[in-house]
């Protein structure tokens, strides 16, 4: 039987309250959150607190979608089903709805939440890939209620590490908003619902004359971190979108991540897939911003 | 720590340990052993109940998140003594075999028909795809669940 070593359980009752709990419990306290990462970990014995905070009361305060004019506003407690089955943001970033699709399993999407995903800060981890993908911007609350926002390169700090500090809480992601885009996933998985071989995302925004005036990728599970590829997004810039520029892509791809021989796969199958992936990814992006 | 939960329509309050996991304060603590203990990391999906409506995989719910809420499990999915049109669907159309993974299946199936009453075979392989049955029965299954759709939906156009 699996069961996580003792810890005092206690309950979020708002986010200021969950923050000042952290800021006096410190690092021996950790918030859970959907606990499908976080759980399994503690069962193995891989991660032990003397405290675990449950902020799934604050689903109220912290699950929502919101779309302002320039950006949308995602909660950091909104659950995968709710980022799945949201067609306004399924508009505006076709790639979540493609992430949420394949995200472990639907039972699993009722608990886990956009938060946790990115808190767990797994390099296989899928939304870390569709925040990086889309330029997201972490909002980081801490005591008193002193805000900060962090870019993804900046919240990423390693595998299993983020930018977030005792005493501070992740409360939302934000996601510009820009002109004629689209944007797309694809991931390969030894079966459904398993974590990533490997996954990549591609946003692409088109100028008037129908170039790129901007692109990204975010790649998962070839490397420590999901972090962009900025000489993708340079090579594709004030191009027009073709076959071989998409290739150009993937090799850069292929070339600049740093995957890993596991059971998985070869480090060289992994980076035939970063190369594949991306150029399927970028492909479908442009047709959506088409459209 | 003291919980107080409803489980199948009927408060319960037990003093419990801050890491018990739900599905082992349904099976031990309240002797409901219809939810069965499977992978313990939620990939088999037998564990499953719900939570305030929604499937759960209860081996990766800490009872004490519970609190507060609704739980239901296979033991309340029958009223008055009367098999819901899911497990009668099992029944009739041999959804289970060794029976390990079936009130996962089911509670996960009647979750499906109330949100979606007439499902394409595709959805209702989509909606038990985080579920394992080792005796690969999932035609069956799919079967059993369209036989409950069926027939609710005759039910309804006699009353």
């Amino acid at each position: 039987m699996q069961v996580p070593a003792p810890f005092e359980y206690e309950r979020a009752t708002s986010v200021d309250q969950a923050i000042g709990l952290l800021e006096r419990l410190g690092n021996s306290a950790r918030l859970v959150a959907g606990g499908h990462s976080l759980l399994p970990m503690m069962k193995l014995r891989l991660a032990n607190f003397e405290y675990l905070i449950d902020i799934n009361p604050l689903h109220a305060e912290l699950g929502y979608i919101r779309f302002e004019a320039d950006e949308v506003r995602i909660g950091a407690m909104t659950r995968h089903r709710e980022l799945l089955e949201s067609d306004e943001l399924a508009a505006a970033f076709p790639i979540f709805r493609d992430a949420e699709r394949v995200i472990a399993d639907p039972v699993v999407r009722n608990r886990g939440t956009l938060g946790g995903s990115l808190c767990q800060a797994d390099p296989s981890e899928d939304l870390s890939a569709v925040c990086t993908t889309l330029d997201a911007s972490c909002v980081i609350r801490g005591p008193g209620g002193a805000e900060r926002v962090v870019g993804m390169e900046e919240f990423h700090v390693g595998p299993y590490e983020t930018a977030v500090g005792d005493g501070e809480m992740l409360i939302e992601v934000r996601l510009p908003v820009r002109k004629q885009g689209g944007s797309a996933y694809e991931k390969v998985e030894r079966r459904a619902g398993d974590w990533a071989v490997v996954s990549a995302g591609a946003a692409v925004w088109l100028a008037p004359d129908g170039t790129i005036a901007d692109a990204r990728v975010g790649l998962a599970a070839v490397g420590p971190n999901t972090t962009g590829i900025p000489e993708i997004s340079a090579a594709l810039w004030g191009n027009t979108p073709a076959e071989e520029l998409y290739e150009q892509a993937g090799a850069i791809a292929a070339r600049s991540c740093d995957p890993a021989t596991d059971q998985r796969g070869s480090e060289d199958y992994k980076r035939h897939l970063a190369d594949e992936l991306t150029r399927r990814t970028l492909r479908k992006a442009v047709e959506r911003a088409r459209s | 720590m003291q919980v107080t939960m409803i489980v199948n329509d009927v408060e319960v309050t037990r003093e419990i340990e801050g890491r018990l996991l739900l599905v082992h304060f349904l099976r031990d603590t309240l002797s409901l052993t219809g939810t069965h203990w499977g992978c313990d990391t939620s990939n088999c999906g037998t564990c499953v109940v719900w939570l305030d409506g929604e499937p759960v995989k209860s081996c990766t719910v800490l009872a004490a998140m519970a609190d507060g809420h609704e739980v239901r499990t296979v033991e309340g999915l029958a009223k008055g003594g009367e098999l819901d049109p899911i497990q009668e669907g099992f029944m009739q159309c041999h959804g289970l075999q060794c029976g390990f993974c079936t009130p996962g299946m089911m509670m996960t199936c009647r979750a499906l028909l109330d949100k979606n009453p007439d499902p394409t075979d595709a959805e209702i392989r989509e909606a038990i795809s985080g579920q394992i049955c080792r005796c690969t029965g999932y035609s069956t299954i799919v079967r059993s669940v369209r036989w409950a759709s069926v027939h609710e939906a005759a039910a309804a156009v006699n009353q």
